[in-house]
């Protein structure tokens, strides 16, 4: 049997986008590694780590990484609750009759999305001003929700909408009120639209600093500001320390998402009663 | 106190029953009396969007019997059984449960439960769960308490449950996830956890559609087995005839909306009540006919002996020959009528032949094999030829478009509107029964038409008009109309629709 010379393999159309990986993401981040673990002298050294961790003797530690990260966390997660507080009765009335057919109502909560992200912070601020609001973590908190919540309405929205509806007809016709049905069978089959919204509003929020920069004052300060100033006085390997640590930060979180979403769609719990 | 007035009224009413003569039997029972229905579906319509799906539907099911409603798809059969389940309320009329009206009782509070269609396995719970959802719900009744009832406590729960899947088969299936079982398990799992709640009535969507031939035949008998040991009532749907004359105590045909016939599955098969049963249950040949006396029926040119009686003179009819009771004998002039096969098929036990005779194609089963191309007889006996009543919807004609707005059929030209078709074409004209208008003159109308009969329905007369080109229009009316009264018939062009005429395709419902 001969072999065929040449075989066309659909996987060239992904090379393309590979080499665009390889330079716009995977030698960044190659460069943070360099530059998180190269000391002054240029040489191998966790100089920066330390100053993250331990402080530097006129500084504590704490205002290095611990405190942004907890006012980040803080703020976010805040930020988070508050959106999905708001986002999920939205998203469950746009999922039920008479809207299910009337997507274009669930694209007009989607349409800010579609404007300039600066822009719609801007006119925020300015209609919080308006409104005699003054710069603090409550408008930054405004700004988080105001600016995210298509993210967290549109998973919650898709799986609520393709929901097979004869779930909550064999809740109700198994003896289950409304408000039980909700609660045993609703909520638990919409938990991967929730868990994916978080995700979807949680780690960009963790890295963002253009809303609190706005909209904060010197009190908000997150990881992500620190970051960014950081590197605006050109201190990159404190810069690349402290993205390194983020970094693994949200990839725990994720890894912790998906392991959360997996186990809620495929591993009920025990078998007794 | 309070008991007296009711005990009073109870007298006066036995007293009113003893008096009735035995001819008032006709009349309604009288409320109190326990019938042995435990469900009563009394004019029940359902419009969803404009299109009525079920219209005026009025059922009772017997305690304890195995009942099945089928149809083709969108017949209403579904919609029936989520009107019981409660999951759609009717535009009106009522369903009583053991004579309480149930219809604006949600589903929750129903003493019925449903296996669906595609199952509804709770996926985020385990099968022990599944089983478990709707008794930790369940309320008893407790003397001791205050409220009056109780919840079952774990114990009960667990053994209900045990017994539950140990009935249909999955005895250590408890802990297993509902996503790792094969559809026939699922299928188990969805029934226990509908039969654990002991509902009074068991609603089946469809229940087997899902699942291979094999198994399908497999849970038929199950469910049928399982219907002689728990007692209770099953309302099953399906498409499948043969799943219904197999598994039911009594089949409802149902089409359109509107019950066909209720009635044992023997009965359906053999003795349909009109066409579309005939056509819908089995292989049948269906034919139309004249009855031109008791016992004779004329159809095909011929005139056979039947065991029908009782239809007007000359009535036309539906007539229903089933393939197995064709006689079939090689050479021509052995029966009533001469053919030739066309096709025949081995079927496993039987062969199928389609025989051309008197230009009808006739679906013979027979363990003879006859070639295709051999010439063949058919004899048809008296028992085997089945009677119907037409039941007509829409007059229909054939036209043929004479100009801008106009067509001509049954030796008149009517005024319609003809968008979309061109002068010359023929066309297939729907004319409902109350677009046509009858006047007391003939040259008032477009055509003139003697009167056949006036039936009256309730709350309008059916007329039925012979036209002198041999067509008979059918007309709804406030009026009674004389018979053999000469008339003259107009038609409301708006409500009528025209069809492309396909000659081939058509000739044989055009000839109906």
């Amino acid at each position: 049997m001969k072999r065929k010379a040449k075989v066309f393999r659909p996987t060239v159309f992904a090379f393309p986008y590979l080499a665009v990986t390889l330079v716009f993401v995977i030698v960044p981040l190659l460069l943070i590694l360099v530059y998180a673990f190269r000391g002054q002298d240029g040489n191998f050294s966790l100089e920066n780590f330390r100053l993250i961790f331990c402080g530097d003797g006129v500084n504590d530690a704490k205002d290095f990484l611990v405190r942004p990260l907890l006012k980040t966390l803080g703020i976010a997660a805040v930020s988070t609750a508050i959106c999905l507080l708001i986002a999920y009765p939205v998203a469950y009335v746009l999922s039920s009759q008479p809207f299910r057919k009337m997507t274009v109502i669930a694209l007009l909560f989607v349409v800010p999305m579609w404007i300039n992200f600066m822009l719609r912070i801007f006119a925020l601020k300015s209609i919080l001003d308006t409104l005699g609001m003054e710069n603090g973590y409550w408008m930054a908190v405004i700004g988080m929700v105001y600016d995210f919540f298509p993210y967290m309405l549109l998973p919650i929205y898709t799986v609520l909408a393709n929901m097979d509806k004869s779930y909550v007809e064999a809740s109700r016709d198994l003896g289950a009120n409304p408000v039980r049905t909700f609660c045993k069978v609703t909520l638990p089959l919409s938990l991967p639209g929730i868990i994916s919204g978080i995700s979807m509003m949680f780690m960009p929020i963790f890295s963002s600093y253009a809303i609190t920069g706005t909209m904060g004052d010197n009190h908000t300060s997150v990881i992500g500001s620190e970051i960014y100033s950081a590197f605006h006085y050109y201190e990159y390997g404190h810069g690349a320390a402290l993205s390194f640590v983020l970094l693994i930060i949200v990839l725990f979180v994720v890894w912790l998402g998906n392991f959360l979403t997996r186990r809620s769609q495929k591993a009920p719990k025990g078998g007794k009663a | 106190m309070d008991l007296l007035p009711a005990q009073l009224l109870r007298k006066e009413e036995t007293k009113v029953k003893e008096n009735k003569t035995i001819g008032a039997v006709t009349e309604a029972p009288a409320p109190q009396r326990k019938s042995d229905n435990i469900i009563e579906i009394k004019g029940i319509t359902k419009v969803f969007d404009g299109v009525t799906v079920l219209d005026d539907l009025s059922l009772g099911i017997k305690r304890g019997q195995f009942v099945t409603l089928l149809g083709p798809s969108g017949c209403g059969k579904t919609t029936l059984l989520r009107l019981i389940a409660g999951f759609e309320t009717p535009t009106s009329g009522e369903i009583y449960i053991e004579g309480a009206p149930i219809t604006s009782i949600p589903p929750y509070k129903r003493p019925v439960n449903t296996v669906f269609q595609k199952y509804a396995l709770f996926p985020h719970l385990n099968v022990f769960k599944n089983v478990a959802f709707g008794l930790k719900l369940k309320k008893i009744p407790d003397p001791t308490r205050k409220k009056g009832y109780r919840k079952l406590t774990k114990k009960e729960i667990a053994d209900k449950i045990n017994r539950a899947l140990k009935l249909v088969g999955l005895d250590d299936y408890g802990h297993r996830d509902v996503n790792s079982l094969s559809g026939g398990q699922q299928q188990r799992v969805a029934i226990a956890r509908a039969i654990v709640c002991e509902p009074k009535v068991l609603l089946l969507d469809e229940p087997l559609g899902a699942l291979d031939l094999k198994l399908r035949k497999e849970m038929q008998l199950e469910l049928k087995k399982m219907h002689e040991d728990l007692g209770i009532t099953f309302i099953f749907v399906t498409h499948d005839q043969e799943e219904a004359l197999t598994m039911s105590d009594v089949v409802v045909v149902m089409n359109e909306g509107i019950i066909q016939q209720v009635a044992r599955p023997k009965s359906i098969y053999d003795e349909p009540k009109n066409a579309f049963v005939a056509d819908f249950i089995g292989e049948s040949n269906i034919l139309s006919g004249v009855m031109e006396k008791d016992f004779k029926i004329a159809f095909l040119g011929k005139s056979l002996t039947c065991v029908d009686k009782g239809f007007e003179k000359n009535e036309k009819v539906d007539i229903v020959i089933r393939p197995e009771d064709i006689r079939i004998s090689a050479g021509h002039g052995q029966g009533h009528f001469d053919g030739e096969v066309l096709t025949s098929v081995f079927k496993g036990t039987y062969y199928e032949m389609d025989v051309l005779a008197s230009d009808y194609e006739f679906t013979v089963q027979s363990q003879t094999e006859y070639r295709s191309g051999e010439k063949v007889s058919l004899e048809i006996v008296p028992d085997s030829i089945h009677i119907m009543k037409k039941i007509l919807t829409i007059n229909k004609y054939i036209g043929k478009v004479t100009g801008e707005n106009a067509v001509s059929f049954c030796g008149g030209e009517f005024e319609m509107p003809t968008d979309g078709f061109e002068t010359g074409d023929e066309v297939l004209v729907y004319v409902p029964f109350d677009a046509v208008e009858l006047t007391d003159y003939e040259s008032d109308g477009v055509i003139g038409a003697n009167v056949t009969q006036s039936l009256y329905k309730g709350t309008y007369y059916q007329v039925q008009v012979y036209t002198d080109t041999d067509e008979d229009f059918y007309i709804d009316t406030a009026d009674e109309w004389d018979p053999d009264d000469r008339v003259g018939v107009k038609i409301d062009g708006a409500k009528v629709r025209l069809e492309k005429y396909d000659p081939d395709k058509d000739e044989t419902e055009a000839a109906e």
